[in-house]
Formats: C-alpha cells, structure tokens, sequence
C-alpha cells in the first residue's frame, strides 16, 4: 500500500502524493513516458530509497528493510559481477539470502534458457539480452513473494521475451507479486492483470489487463494489504 | 544468518574477483614500487640516514597504494549496479565489511610482502631491533589503514568526486596510526628505543576503529 507518497531529489517531486493499494498475486504492469518516476516507485517499494513523504507498507510490513528477503528487485543495471560466471553469481547470491528457501541455480539458469551456456563462460561474455534473463534469474533467486523487474525485456529477442513474460505468469500463478516496469505492452499483453500509467509521478490511469480469468480473480483477493 | 559464513561468502568472492582482474593489485604494486624508487634517487640515503627515514616512506608509499585499492574495491560494487543486490540481501551488513576489509588487507600484506626485498635493497637497509616487532608493526598498521580505508572508501562511493574524497577523509583519521606506525618501525630499524608505546597505541586505534566502523557500516550501506 502506498499512502501520498511523495519523493522529493531536490526541489523536483519525482513522486507527488501517489496512493495506491496493490493486491498480492496479481501481475502489474506499470507504464509511463522516460521521468514518470516509475524506477522511483519501484525503488521505494524495494526498500531501496525512502519516500520524502507518506508512507509505504509491503507483504504487509510498515518496514519495508524487514522484508527485503521476500522481494526480487531487477534493476536497469543488471546487478551482476562480469568476471564470475553465470553459475557464480547465483551461488554467492544464493548465500547472501541464508536458509531461505531458494531455487538452485541450475533450475533458474534452465528456467531463463540459459541452461546450455558453458559453464565457465564470464557475464562480461554474455550479450545484453543473455545478461538481462540472468538477471531475472538473480531476482528470482530467494524465491521472492514479491518480484519487482525494471524494464525486464531491454534488449531480448522477440522469443525470450515471450518466455520470460511466460514464467512471469507462472510465478504470479503461484502466488507471487510481480510489477513490471516497460514500454513494451505488448510483452506482457498475454498475462498482465493490471496496468497502471504514472505521469510527473503520480498515477494517472489504472485499467484491467486482458488475462482476466475467473481462477485469478480468486487468486486476487486482498488479504489486508498485502503488497 | 551466521556472520563467519557471510565474511567467508564475501572474501571469497572479492579474492576470486580480484585474481581474475588483478586491478587492485597491480595498481597498488605499482604505485609503491614507484614511490619507493623515486624516494631512494631523490635522496640517495647512507645506511643510518636509511633507518631514520625508511619507516615514513615506507608507510607513506603503502598509504597512496592503499588508497588507489580501496577506490576500486567499491568500485567492483557499483558496476552494474550490485551494491543495490546487497543493499537487499538479507545478510548481516558487518559481513561484507568485514570480508571486504579482510580482502583489501590480504593485499596490502601481499604488496608489502613483494615491496619489502626491493626496500631493503634501495635503501641499503639492516634490522637492529626486532624483526618479530616489524612484523607485529606491519600487521597492526596495514589493518588500521585498512580498516579505516574501506569504511571511508564505502562513505564516499556515492559521491561525484569519490577519488578525491577518500584521501581528504582518510588521511586526517589516520594520523595517529601513521605517526604510531613511523615511529615504532624507526625504533626497530634504528634499535634505539623500545617501539612498545607505540605497539600498544596501533592496538588501541585498530580495535577502537574496527568497532567504530562495525557500528556505523549498516547505516553507510543503507543511506542513499
């Protein structure tokens, strides 16, 4: 739940007053032109940056820090190191989140189609599109409740786009959050819940998506506010 | 989530990044051997004038050397972003200061291990005190100038001119350990005086700026 969130970089409000309730297990797509202060947004709701104003409450916790082992956050940059591997990253990851249950790095890797790549191969030999489905791996790899992906589909080919967009629905499907962050409505056309259009930082528009089956509007009912 | 298996998760990682890049350590080996050469042509000491001042070119050429390591041990964080990734994980904030500190003083202590013969040789140098003593010295003045190092060099990552912000913090917090770290290693190598003051004020400084920063660092990481 975001309450008149406001976040302020100066005398710039790259966030005014926004409010919203978000429900659990549902698919969000959020849209906006470049500064409608979507990647803000999402940072607030990760922990990562705090509101100037208002306050944000996430998987039903005031304190956001006290749940971040829940959430997986893909950011812009791909949150990755270039000289390890694939495999590398997604084990030092994977300590970092203790007995947490998590996915094993083959499965995840299996599950962005890059179980093939050879294993000894460094990020900073990967394209830009082998990096960003890493990175939905590295995100995924907690298990998270709540998923949040920026601009997940930058530079991936038309058909691991539509593989991602694909797992992402199977996540939420298992009762998993997902909001996404991109232009490409398209992408997610098959499998978003909701879209949500911010302009100057705040939400202008809130509209259903075209995956409106009964089994998920079931799935969707709030339990409090539990984004 | 236990913090020995934090630091050692860290370590391990920074240990496996820096063998494959060798940034830090190359830059610093460099840089030291530089200062080093540089000082024993610009002076061309005896062997007594060596041991008087040997100790402060000694530890000023680690200090630069330490510096240029640290810049790029965050720096490693913030390609791609990644200090965001830990920022979230769940693990203790201490352990990846401590793996991070335990990393960079690994090579220090190797740099220092490689630049100590090329020292010895340049300056013309002979221990009359005791070399178990340097040794001591040598241990407890690269953790402070480590220690101190990398939880500045994490404060001033998020600044537009973190290259020139790291000196101009560290270099005033570390005075007294410099002074503490010249003067007990020109006490050794001139054998004149007992450097246990000295020893004793390198302890003090270690441990008071290793809880210090263990205090602080959760508060470093998560600020934005």
């Amino acid at each position: 739940m975001l309450d008149g969130v406001s976040k302020l970089f100066g005398r710039f409000a790259a966030l005014h007053d926004l409010s919203a309730i978000l429900v659990s297990g549902q698919l969000y797509g959020l849209l906006g032109e470049n500064g409608a202060g979507k990647t803000t947004l999402l940072r607030i709701i990760a922990g990562l940056s705090r509101p100037s104003r208002g306050s944000v409450r996430v998987l039903g916790s005031p304190d956001v820090r006290g749940v971040t082992a829940r959430i997986g956050y893909m950011a812009h940059s791909n949150l990755l190191y270039d000289e390890l591997t694939a495999r590398e990253n997604l084990e030092y990851f994977s300590g970092l989140y203790g007995s947490r249950p998590k996915a094993g790095s083959e499965e995840l890797l299996s599950l962005v189609g890059l179980g093939n790549v050879d294993r000894n191969r460094r990020v900073s030999q990967y394209s830009q599109g082998m990096k960003q489905r890493l990175a939905l791996a590295r995100a995924m790899i907690s298990s998270p409740d709540l998923l949040l992906l920026d601009e997940p589909f930058s530079n991936v080919d038309a058909k691991s786009i539509a593989a991602m967009a694909a797992l992402l629905g199977q996540l939420r499907d298992r009762g998993a959050t997902v909001i996404v962050i991109t232009h490409q409505v398209e992408a997610l056309a098959a499998v978003a819940d909701e879209w949500i259009t911010l302009h100057a930082g705040t939400i202008v528009k809130r509209e259903s998506g075209s995956r409106r089956s009964s089994a998920s509007q079931q799935a969707a009912t709030p339990r409090g506010v539990e984004l | 989530m236990s913090l020995v298996r934090t630091v050692a998760l860290h370590l391990r990682k920074d240990l496996r990044l820096e063998w494959r890049s060798k940034d830090a350590a190359n830059s610093m080996l460099f840089f030291a051997l530089l200062v080093v050469v540089v000082f024993a042509f610009a002076f061309d000491p005896l062997a007594e004038e060596s041991r008087l001042i040997a100790g402060g070119i000694g530890w000023v050429a680690l200090l630069f050397a330490t510096i240029v390591a640290l810049n790029q041990s965050w720096a490693r964080e913030l390609q791609n972003g990644v200090l965001d990734a830990l920022r979230l994980a769940p693990a203790p904030p201490n352990g990846l200061f401590l793996g991070k500190t335990i990393a960079n003083f690994l090579f220090v202590v190797v740099v220092e291990a490689l630049i100590t013969p090329v020292f010895v040789v340049f300056y013309n140098l002979r221990v009359i005190g005791s070399p178990a003593q340097l040794v001591l010295v040598a241990i407890l003045g690269t953790w402070a100038l480590v220690v101190n190092g990398t939880f500045f060099s994490a404060m001033s990552i998020r600044t537009r001119n973190r290259e020139l912000m790291l000196p101009l913090i560290l270099f005033p917090i570390s005075l007294p350990a410099l002074l503490g770290m010249v003067l007990a290693t020109t006490n050794i190598l001139t054998g004149e005086r007992q450097p246990t003051d000295w020893i004793k004020l390198l302890v003090v400084y270690d441990v008071v700026f290793t809880m210090v920063s263990l205090l602080l660092f959760e508060s470093v990481l998560t600020a934005e």
